[in-house]
Order: structure tokens, then sequence, then C-alpha cells
């Protein structure tokens, strides 16, 4: 038994499963940062006073520039495979999770610098809100970066078997890629600049 | 690709009845995990009634096994009475209902109604299953955390819950299992309905009940995130002790508590309702599917208004995002707030009318067949209707001010999912048992089965409008015995718990009679209830991917009684003539 339409598009809808079902995965996602960031605009509204630069701008600076070229070689790695390019698409998908490791490295230091100094989530909303976003921002990277290391790696295999089908593969992890990116681009004005 | 491991590829036990990642295999998992778990739940609330009829007396039979901490001597802890009441329902919506509506019901009957092979994630089906299974396990383990399960109710409102003990981080770890798997699942449904339909099988050929699940599944993809995003903030109130839902200044027996402060508790409210809210139609709509299915067939018509129904439908999930706050008019969030929300909650009242009376009109000079599914079916109708028309006073903020947190809600929703949803379930359960088994379920256990369970249920709820109009709280652990305006209708908590009990005895003919028809019910033909829809046109019960002819639909769904027609009914794969 063979399910239909997981590499060729169906052709009255246009689209191949797993895109159509990334895209709803993404809404949920939409969803869920959307209820954070409404959480997040109530508890300021209420409160009697809020925290200004107290988060280090130049280092959220420098990570959010590290998430944008992670996107744009992500995008580089699907464009290499699209012009049958495996060996452009291994160096491409390797950057991307090393840039990954970047942020996540940068996003260490800068987590241990409010630890030490007790700016710890239990000490104000502000911080509170500032740990609950970004940490599940985190894992929604070390997510990807998973992925993308199995697509790097083992699953990259299928690559020899079903170019067509990883070729979807690598758009679909894309897509959550560049969504995850863009996450970010909401917290950073938010937390760091408002 | 090449199909090389379709047919005569034998699977080992565990791939095949475990780890399956066969839609149908899925299924029955699913139905038989949420059945269990809607019997469990139903025990705790006949523990409970036993405490609300007779407070203070000893609990026969279990009692003594309760424990010291639970029940001492055999009488009942407020705080287990608690425990109870939370976990009752949380395991009814959350394990019971949703899992048989869309898990079971959604997952067996849907793939086949659209003439697909399966699901389009299998993998991601089977992984739907095994996360539900985790929550369930996760909250039956709560139980026996020190202090007991969660007992902040089953909306779990801060600041009691930020501070209740650690059964409620338990409930919050099961619930986000529990969501997950609905996501999942939810992916999987919309896309299965969009890509894998049948050639020829457009939307609006489609039956009533794919639609339903496709409605309910934008529903839990939608809604469910804001739950989530809630119980990760209650859970870092509770395990990192923020402040999300702890106002500044609280004292907690007598101490300040020693939290930053500045959370807001009704921001709790907000983003559970948001979920909860839609979390009613999810309840709901699977069940008005099913009903539509079996009314359709037994009167031997095509569906009354059957555009109406669909449009209905979208309307009704679309709507149930705005109304949420009708949930919330106690707390003081101002005349216009309250003033929209209850505009939108009487608007959202069209749609449910508008498919209840299409549903009415198709019974209208139908020759209707009275098997027990049928009958189920018919009994869904009144006891929505009754349980969506006590609900105005409700969603109306005057009229809500007395009401709110009365038996008088608890008797609202109970009408529209124990005589509602569940009686459409088990309609679902004995109009399906045949395609599943190739036997049919005895009817004369079913009716006994069915008219118990029809008298009883409104045994139950029909006292509590009244005693919830005398103003009785719906959270006390005595009943109201304490207190002085809840006398004169005290008396009917024994009635409702004889009822309860009763209902129990009842549900007995049911298991009898699943369990015996699975291997000695009667043999029956293919097509026994001579159905129009796609799931009736594969071999019972049907194989590893579905359907040995790729089916092709010529025509809409409910063609019953066609005039000129050799037979009076028409499936959907049969060819147009000439």
């Amino acid at each position: 038994m063979e399910i239909p339409y997981t590499i060729k598009a169906r052709p009255d809808t246009g689209l191949i499963n797993a895109k159509l079902g990334i895209w709803l995965f993404l809404a949920s996602e939409v969803m869920l940062f959307g209820a954070l960031f409404s959480s997040y605009i109530l508890l300021r509204v209420g409160a009697v006073e809020w925290p200004h630069h107290v988060l280090d701008v130049p280092l959220a600076t420098v990570n959010t520039a590290v998430l944008i070229t992670s996107s744009i070689t992500m995008v580089m790695s699907w464009a290499s495979l699209m012009m049958k390019d495996f060996k452009r698409y291994k160096m491409y998908m390797g950057a991307t999770i090393l840039l990954g490791f970047v942020f996540l490295t940068i996003k260490y230091f800068e987590y241990s610098h409010h630890i030490e100094a007790g700016e710890i989530p239990s000490k104000s909303t502000f911080f509170a809100i500032y740990f609950t976003m970004t940490g599940l921002h985190m894992l929604h990277v070390i997510g990807g970066m998973i992925v993308n290391s199995y697509f790097w790696g083992p699953g990259s295999k299928m690559w020899k078997t079903e170019p067509e089908r990883f070729t979807n593969r690598i758009e679909v992890a894309g897509l959550y890629w560049h969504f995850v990116d863009l996450v970010w681009i909401f917290l950073f004005p938010v937390l760091y600049l408002l | 690709m090449e199909g090389n491991h379709s047919h005569g590829h034998e699977l080992g036990f565990w791939r095949k009845y475990i780890f399956s990642q066969d839609h149908k295999v899925i299924g029955i998992q699913y139905g038989f995990t949420s059945l269990l778990f809607l019997l469990f739940g139903f025990t705790l609330m006949m523990v409970m009634r036993w405490q609300l009829a007779y407070p203070g007396q000893p609990i026969p039979i279990i009692g003594s096994w309760l424990g010291e901490d639970r029940a001492p001597q055999g009488i009942m802890l407020p705080e287990f009475y608690n425990q109870l009441g939370a976990m009752h329902g949380t395991i009814m919506v959350f394990l019971g209902i949703v899992p048989l509506a869309v898990g079971a019901f959604g997952n067996y009957v849907m793939p086949l109604q659209i003439g697909a092979p399966d699901m389009a994630f299998p993998k991601l089906n089977m992984m739907s299953y095994w996360v539900y299974f985790m929550g369930g396990v996760t909250m039956l383990t709560s139980f026996v955390m020190p202090g007991g399960a969660a007992n902040s109710g089953w909306t779990s409102y801060p600041p009691l819950s930020d501070i209740a003990t650690i059964g409620q981080t338990v409930w919050l770890i099961g619930m986000v299992f529990l969501i997950t798997s609905s996501l999942l699942g939810s992916v999987n449904f919309i896309v299965t309905i969009i890509q894998l339909r049948a050639k020829g099988l457009t939307f609006m050929r489609l039956p009533f009940f794919v639609w339903a699940q496709f409605v309910t599944s934008f529903l839990l993809l939608l809604a469910f995130p804001p739950l989530e995003a809630a119980g990760v903030l209650q859970l870092m109130d509770r395990l990192a002790g923020t402040s999300f839902f702890l106002p500044s200044g609280l004292v907690v027996t007598g101490q300040p508590l020693n939290v930053s402060g500045g959370g807001s508790p009704l921001l709790w409210q907000h983003l559970f309702w948001f979920l909860a809210h839609p979390e009613v139609y999810v309840l709901i709509l699977p069940a008005m599917g099913i009903v539509a299915e079996v009314i359709a067939n037994n009167t031997r018509k095509p569906l009354w208004g059957y555009k109406s129904m669909v449009y209905a439908a979208i309307f009704l999930g679309f709507m149930s995002f705005i109304v949420w706050a009708h949930h919330m008019f106690m707390t003081g969030m101002g005349t216009i707030i309250s003033t929209f929300f209850q505009t939108t909650t009487m608007i959202i009242s069209i749609p449910s009318i508008i498919i209840l009376t299409a549903l009415f009109i198709s019974l209208w000079g139908g020759s209707i067949r009275f098997t027990t599914p049928m009958l189920f079916a018919l009994a869904f109708l009144p006891m929505f209707g009754i349980g969506g028309l006590t609900g105005l006073p409700l969603g109306l903020s005057a009229t809500d001010i007395p009401l709110h947190d009365t038996y008088y809600v608890i008797g609202h929703f109970h009408y529209v999912v124990a005589p509602g949803t569940i009686f459409a379930l088990f309609a679902g359960i004995y109009h399906w048992f045949p395609k599943l088994t190739g036997r049919k379920m005895n009817e004369v256990l079913g009716r006994i089965h069915f008219f118990g369970s029809f008298v009883c249920m409104n045994c139950i709820f029909m006292p509590m409008f009244i005693v919830g109009l005398a103003g009785v709280s719906r959270r006390l652990w005595d009943g109201g015995a304490q207190y002085a305006h809840a006398q004169p209708v005290l008396h009917w908590n024994e009635f409702m718990s004889h009822g309860a009990w009763a209902l129990g005895v009842f549900q007995l003919f049911f298991i009898v009679n699943l369990f015996w028809s699975i291997r000695k019910g009667k043999k029956v033909e293919e097509n026994y209830w001579h159905a129009t829809t796609l799931e009736w046109a594969t071999p019972t019960p049907p194989p590893h991917g579905n359907f040995t002819i790729v089916p092709e639909v010529f025509r809409p769904p409910y063609e019953y009684s066609v005039p000129g027609a050799k037979k009076d009914y028409t499936p959907q794969n049969q060819p147009m003539e000439a």
C-alpha cells in the first residue's frame, strides 16, 4: 500500500501532503507563540513598572544576524538540491547547523550572565516572560537542528534513491526553520528594544 | 514508488497490533482506551455521588480500600472529593470523549468514507495514539502522588492551582502530552481529508461526518496551542517560582506568599477558555456527524439541507473562537466586553439550531427503522436540544450572574455531552460495529441499554436544573447540606445518585453486548445497513490498504430512495447510468 501525493503534488490542490502538513503545523505554532505574545502584552499593561535596557542588545543583534544568515544558508541548501548539486547541499546544510550552534552558544552566555546576576525567572515578571519565551524558542531551535542534522547525516542517503522526495523534505524542514527564525525576529524587538 | 511491500508482506504481532500504523488498528486502540477511561471517569462520579447523597457516611464496599489519607473509616475527605471532581472532568473530556469521537471514530471511519488507503501520515498517527496513551498514564499516576491528584477543578484556576499539591504539576505534564497528541492528530486529519479524497469526491459530496471531523480538526489545531502556552506558564509558576498567575500581596494560610507577584489570575482564564470553548464544539461536532449518518441511513432519505448543515458547521467552527469570555462574566471584565461576548454567544446558537433543525426535518416522511443506533441518534436530538436551550440563560450576562457556578451549569453541559454526545457515540458504535467485525450487536441488549440509559440520564441531570436554580454551588463536598438555601432541594441529591448508579448498571448490558457480539454476534452481510457511503464498499473487516478496487465517486453522499432506482439506496461509487 502506498500513500499517494508524497512526491508528486495532487493536481487539484497543487500540494504534496508534507507541505500542507507543515503549514498547518506552523499555523498551530503561530497560535502557541501568539498566546505567549498576548500574555506578554497583558502582563506588561498590568505591570506597575517594567524594566528597560536590562538585556544585552549588541549580543542579541549578533544573534539576530546569525539566525537570518542561517535562514539564507537553509534556502541555499534547498536550491543546491534543486540544481542537483549534493556537495553544495552538504556544505550549506552544515553551515545552517553550525549557525544554530553559534546562536545557542551566544544564548548560553546571555543566560549564564543573567543567572549569575540573580536575574532568574522568579525575580520579576519581566525575567519570567523573558526566560519562558526565549527558552521555548530555544527548544524550537534545538528541534530544528536535530531534524537538520538528520538530513545532513543519515537521512541524506535518500538523495541516492529518491532525490525528488529528499528535496521536498529539505523544503519542508526549511519552512520550519524560517518560522523559528521569524519568531526570533518578533522576540528581539519585543523583549530587547521596546 | 515501487509498491513492493503491499500484499503478502506479513507484519509481526507487535507491528500489527501494538505499534501499528494502520488507521483502523489505531482507531480501535483509541476506541478501547477511551472507553476504559470513560468507565473510569464515570466510576469516580459514582463514588462522588455517594458523598453527595449521604454526606459523612462511610462509602460501602470500596470505602475501606481508599486509604486513610483519602477516606478515613470509609468517610470521604473534602480534599479527596475535590480530586475526584477535577479528575472526573479532565478524564471525561480529554481522555474519554475527545479520543473516542475524534481518535477512534475519526481514525477508523473518516479515511474509509473518503476512499483513502490510510491516513496521510501513518507514522504520525501511531505517535498520536502513543502520546495520548502516555498522557493518560501520567494522569492516572497523579492519584498516587503525595497530596493526591489535581484538586483545583478541571479548569485549574490559579492562584489555587499554582499553590496546589504536586498532583497539579503531574496534571499539567499530562495535559502537554494530550495537547501534543491532538495537534499531531489534527494535522493528519486535515491533510488526509484535503489530499486523499477519492476521485470524484468533491467537498460537497463528503459525508457530513467527514465535514464534522474536518471542522473539529481545525478547532483542535488552533485552539489547543494557547492552552499549551498556559500550561507552560503554570508549570513555570509551579517549578521555577515565577508569578505569571500570582498577583502581588497574596496571603496563604496567614502567611504572605514569597513571590515576586505582579501576575494575573485572569490571564489563565482567558487562555484556558480560548481552548475550552472551541473544545465544547470538538465534543459536539463529531457527535452531530455520527447522528447525521445514522439518521440518513435509517430514515432511508437524503439529509434535509445538507449544504446548510455544512455551512453551519463551518460558521460554528469560526464563531467558537470568539465566544470564550462568556465563561467569565463574573470576573468583572466590564459591560462592553460582556456585551460583545453575549452577542457572539447568541449568534453561535444559530448554526447549532440549523443543524438540529435540519436533522429533525430529515425525519419527516421517512419510513424510520428503529434500530438501536437509530434510537440513540433520535434521543440525541431532544437531549442536545435541552442542553442547548438551557445554555441561553448562561450566555446572557444578566441571567448568568445568579446561575454561575451552580448545579444549573452542570445540568446544562451534561445534557450536551452525556445524553447528547455520549448517546451519539453509542449510536456510532452500534452503527459501525458490523463494519469492524462482520457481526451485529444484539438488539435486545441494545434496547435495554438504550431505554435504561435514557431514563437514568434524565433522572440525574433534570433535577440539577432545580437544584441549580435554588442557588446550590456546583463544588460543594456535602452537596449543600451546610447551607440554609439548599435545604428545600437537598432531597434531590439522593434521587440523582440513585439515577447515576442505575445508569452504571445499564452500562453492563453494553459491555456484555460488546464483548459477546465480537465473538458470538450474528454474522451479517458486508453492507448490512444498506448504506450509501464508501466505508461500506470495502471488504469486511477492511484489509490493510482498505479498498480492493480504487474507488471513484459519482454522486452525493445520501442517495436513498432515489425515484426510479432499483434499490432504495444508491452507493456513492455506483456510476451514473447512460
